[in-house]
């Protein structure tokens, strides 16, 4: 790929220290560390669907939201379009946002309850710029009718829509700022089987029409299989695979990528393979495991060198970056 | 030019945004009252309280003699019902000759009065005050949430006390000694309110979008959270009269003669037994309209809070 | 061993009857694992809280029987209700976390529901001995339990509480729970929707286990096809609270009858080496308030008829034990 990406990432790391009153510091000694994201490099180019996939708790959203700056990052730089972004404000900061949107999970929560669909998308057309009410009013016209709501709902409220259709809402306001690069927050994960075919579907059309970048995270790995170019593997706020969805999918080389893998209850008899079932659960981000994140549940650990280094994400000449130990010896 | 045209579009479009916005609000407060038809104390208290309103307002057209004229050949008549009244007052009179009737009428003034200032400022700055420690945190948060920690550990009355005996009665004192601890309650409840909404993602879209931080406050949050400001607002009004009464009762209030109810009931402490209506009628008059403005606002709580609504 | 016949629950609201479970037949065999699939509101989660007898208010059943070893558990009393709940016929909730309480120790828990039920009394001595041996009784199987379901070193988590557990654990404790009065009958309510993916296959093992072991039937609820599809014997369709397809689950997956089967496995992303087009459902569940007397998947529907909107019809038997209702089988 010999084109600069949209989205560059460089050892981007985001800690949340644990707020503790004073009282408690003295108790408890030093203050702890969330280790959310935990040096992060990836890059996203222009034009592709790039899935990020994990279980709770590992990061994926966070890292969404702090490429975004909606987080501020505790370390490492993030480029867009070639440009950093970590030190934009006032108004460079304005211009990025409205070439960097995100759709939320929670088509519940994402729109203001006390706003109509009209107020919620003027919100994001002043945002870009657009005052003139005329066509604010055209706008918001078309920009309903591409995500397939009807003028007629212009003026109601968000609790008079289905959760597909809110979703659907939530998709307008990110297009409404006419952004290059979306990131998408499980914007299925809370919708019924049969609309949510319909959203991806929505999506996928969007990108093509408007020639969208996505950062698409989930936590299913069916839906990422299918809108996905690429597919990174997120484990307690590292990446430890990413690769081509298709070789992703057929060759996984990390061990938690082949348990996630065949973890997936599948409809197609012939498609069913032997469910690796990983042993307990994912370790807290507070105390994260020295070494390999993932020793303590894995099968193919080597010996003691995972338990005391961590595994480097290491890149084949097919692009399949892999960060365990058992790949590059 | 620009500014031309875009009013021209205002006057000829029919989707004018803020006749759009204005329909809006009167159907929320149309369909707000015919909720509350289906809740009789809450229609009840909010009948009796504009009932009120309109005595406080119409007082000058209504009370049939001066609240402050003295008449000293009709000093400690009776109500009329009773043997010895006189139907010019209708309630009788106080050991001054001063007619209870329009004292009583008058009263209403100042006991609304402070009541809505105390806690229209209590809100202004408690609300602000809340709404900043509740969005940015940090040490603003802190130090004033340890202040209002400490305000909270002071009874209300004993320190409204302290601070009238301090700067000396009035009525502007008063309305300051009200609202020195009255916004604590509204900071904490919006700061808390502040809190919980800012985590939900239609903050976080806002922010997306770029939009500047005062704005996501009173733009977005605000209107999610006034509901509550208005059940608690209309809950402490009540509590505020009440305080107002105890004050002008210890002499520490609005000061005789300008008619109150707390200093009505005090002149009446001393004739209680041979003239008990100096007393007991402005009492009356105080347990009713806290009474309704009480059931009122539980009535408000109950219609604005989605636990509790009936489906 | 269970037996549910024309079953119809419906919540009396200002708009009329709300069908939520309309005319339900199931039948479960011993050791029989059921799947009930559908879309949120079809009347799944509606189906089992009547199978146990706790229907919300304002529900009430209208029309149907339930026979359950025999015996019809809508004609039971409240009373006899309450025993069978929980001892004969057990529940796992979705959300772990608010299914346990949270201020009392996890082994407790699991003990309270053999106290409540009796299963481990004993007759001899005075009441105070009675007392001390069931204790020793219920304990020991607690620990065996906790053992069984996959908690390891009980003796220590026995004492701890539920935040103290993970949601998988909380989950395996709760189905330890459904355990401890060996009962016959599990109702699994989208048992692994709160839980991760690799903690969902843990769960679902555990769960094929016992019914290998004990031959308890289980009824699993879920919208995930493809859990459906791996875990169950049967299935059945739910649309707006009526069955619209039933039969074994091969039978179902993979010759699926109904237009909405077929509509749902469409609309499922595929894991495969060739990325299959996914074709979502137009339009959206209807409200139930609203449903008439004509079929409800006929607005939706990609194969109906004029005949569809005329008039509704039954499930019918295409063989093999696979019945469908839709107008194209009559």
């Amino acid at each position: 790929m010999a084109t600069a990406p949209l989205v560059d990432l460089r050892g981007v790391k985001k800690h949340y220290v644990i707020k503790r009153s004073i009282l408690e510091k003295m108790v408890a000694g030093q203050e702890q560390t969330v280790r959310a994201v935990d040096g992060v490099d990836l890059q996203i180019f222009n034009g592709e669907t790039l899935g990020l996939v994990g279980e709770s708790g590992c990061g994926k959203s966070t890292l969404g939201r702090t490429i975004l700056k909606l987080h501020e990052a505790t370390s490492g730089e993030i480029y867009f379009d070639g440009k950093s972004v970590n030190d934009l404000n006032g108004q460079n900061l304005q211009n990025f946002r409205r070439k960097a949107q995100i759709i939320f999970q929670n088509p519940y929560s994402s729109l203001n309850p006390r706003k109509t669909v009209r107020q919620i998308l003027t919100l994001a057309l002043r945002a870009r710029g657009l005052h003139d009410l005329r066509q604010q009013d055209e706008e918001i016209g078309s920009l309903l009718h591409r995500v397939g709501l009807s003028k007629m709902h212009i003026d109601r409220y968000p609790h008079q829509f289905s959760g597909g259709q809110r979703q659907r809402i939530g998709i307008a306001r990110a297009l409404a700022l006419k952004p290059r690069f979306i990131v998408a927050d499980e914007p299925v994960s809370a919708l019924d089987v049969s609309v949510q075919a319909q959203i991806i579907n929505l999506l996928e059309e969007l990108q093509e029409e408007f020639k969208l970048t996505y950062l698409f995270v989930a936590h299913d790995l069916s839906v990422i299989h299918y809108i996905s170019d690429r597919v990174a593997v997120m484990y307690l706020g590292k990446i430890v695979e990413i690769a081509e969805t298709d070789e992703l999918f057929n060759n996984p080389q990390h061990p938690y990528t082949q348990a996630l893998i065949s973890a997936i209850p599948k409809v197609d008899k012939k498609a069913r393979t032997d469910r690796i079932i990983l042993e307990g659960n994912v370790p807290s981000p507070l105390n994260p495991p020295p070494g390999c994140a993932f020793h303590t549940r894995c099968s193919k650990k080597r010996g003691p060198v995972c338990e005391t280094e961590a595994p480097l994400l290491t890149f084949d000449s097919n692009n399949h970056g892999v960060a365990c130990h058992n790949f590059w010896i | 030019m620009d500014k031309m045209n875009s009013s021209q579009v205002l006057l000829n479009n029919g989707n004018n945004l803020n006749l759009i916005s204005l329909k809006l609000f009167l159907r929320n407060q149309i369909a707000f009252f015919s909720e509350l038809k289906g809740h009789p104390s809450a229609l009840i208290g909010f009948i009796i309280l504009i009932l009120y309103i309109l005595m406080a307002i119409l007082a000058p057209l209504i009370a049939p003699h001066s609240p402050t004229t003295t008449d000293l050949d009709n000093r400690l008549l009776p109500p009329f019902w009773l043997e010895g009244g006189k139907s010019t007052f209708l309630l009788g009179t106080d050991v001054l000759g001063m007619d209870l009737l329009s004292r009583i009428i008058y009263g209403a003034q100042i006991s609304l009065i402070v009541g809505f200032l105390a806690v229209g400022i209590s809100i202004l700055i408690g609300g602000t005050l809340g709404m900043i420690a509740g969005y940015y945190r940090g040490i603003f948060d802190q130090i004033i949430s340890r202040l209002a920690d400490l305000l909270l550990a002071f009874p209300f009355l004993i320190f409204a006390i302290g601070m009238m005996a301090f700067m000396g009665p009035g009525f502007l004192n008063l309305i300051l000694a009200l609202t020195f601890k009255g916004w604590v309650e509204f900071f904490r409840l919006v700061r808390g309110e502040v809190m919980s909404e800012k985590t939900k993602e239609y903050v976080e879209a806002a922010n997306a979008l770029g939009i500047s931080k005062l704005k996501i406050m009173v733009v977005e949050i605000l209107p999610n959270i006034i509901h509550s400001i208005t059940v608690l607002g209309t809950l402490r009004l009540g509590y505020m009269i009440i305080m107002e009464a105890s004050l002008s009762f210890l002499g520490l209030g609005i000061q005789p003669p300008t008619p109150a109810w707390g200093s009505m009931i005090n002149d009446g402490r001393d004739y209680v037994m041979n003239a008990w209506w100096i007393s007991t009628l402005p009492g009356i008059a105080l347990l009713i309209l806290v009474l309704s403005i009480n059931l009122f606002g539980e009535g408000l709580r109950d219609l604005t809070d989605p636990r509790l609504k009936r489906s | 061993m269970l037996e549910i016949s024309n079953l119809t629950m419906a919540y009396a609201t200002k708009r009329g009857n709300v069908k939520a479970v309309n005319g339900v037949n199931l039948s479960l065999g011993k050791g029989e694992i059921l799947g009930l699939v559908g879309e949120s509101g079809c009347g799944k989660s509606a189906t089992l809280l009547t199978l146990l007898g706790l229907v919300p208010y304002p529900g009430k059943v209208i029309n149907g029987s339930i026979k359950f070893q025999g015996e019809d558990l809508l004609e039971k009393k409240p009373a006899e209700m309450r025993k069978i709940r929980g001892k004969d016929i057990a529940m796992i909730f979705q959300d772990p976390m608010t299914t346990l309480n949270p201020v009392f120790k996890v082994g407790e828990q699991i003990r309270e529901s053999m106290r409540v039920h009796g299963f481990m009394e004993t007759k001899e001595g005075n009441w105070w001995q009675r007392r001390e041996k069931n204790k020793i009784n219920e304990t020991e199987r607690v620990l065996q339990l906790m053992r069984e379901v996959g908690i390891s070193s009980p003796e220590r988590r026995y004492f701890e509480y539920p935040h103290q557990f993970s949601g998988g654990m909380q989950q395996r404790a709760i189905i330890a729970i459904a355990l401890a009065c060996s009962a016959k009958l599990l109702l699994a309510d989208e048992p692994t929707t709160a839980l991760d993916v690799t903690i969902q296959a843990q769960i679902l093992e555990l769960l094929a286990q016992i019914n290998q072991e004990r031959e308890t039937a289980i009824i699993l609820v879920t919208h995930n096809l493809g859990m459906a599809a791996e875990f169950c014997h049967k299935i059945a369709v739910m649309y707006a609270g009526e069955i619209v397809e039933q039969g074994p689950t091969d039978e179902v997956m993979e010759n699926p009858k109904h237009p909405y089967t077929q509509g749902l496995l469409r609309s499922i992303p595929k894991i495969g080496k060739v990325r299959q087009k996914i074709e979502p459902i137009p339009g959206t569940v209807p409200d139930l308030a609203l449903l008439d007397e004509t079929c409800p998947f006929y607005p939706r529907c990609n194969q109906a008829n004029e005949a569809c909107s005329r008039q509704r019809y039954s499930l019918r038997d295409i063989g093999a034990g696979h019945l469908v209702k839709c107008a194209i089988y009559g």
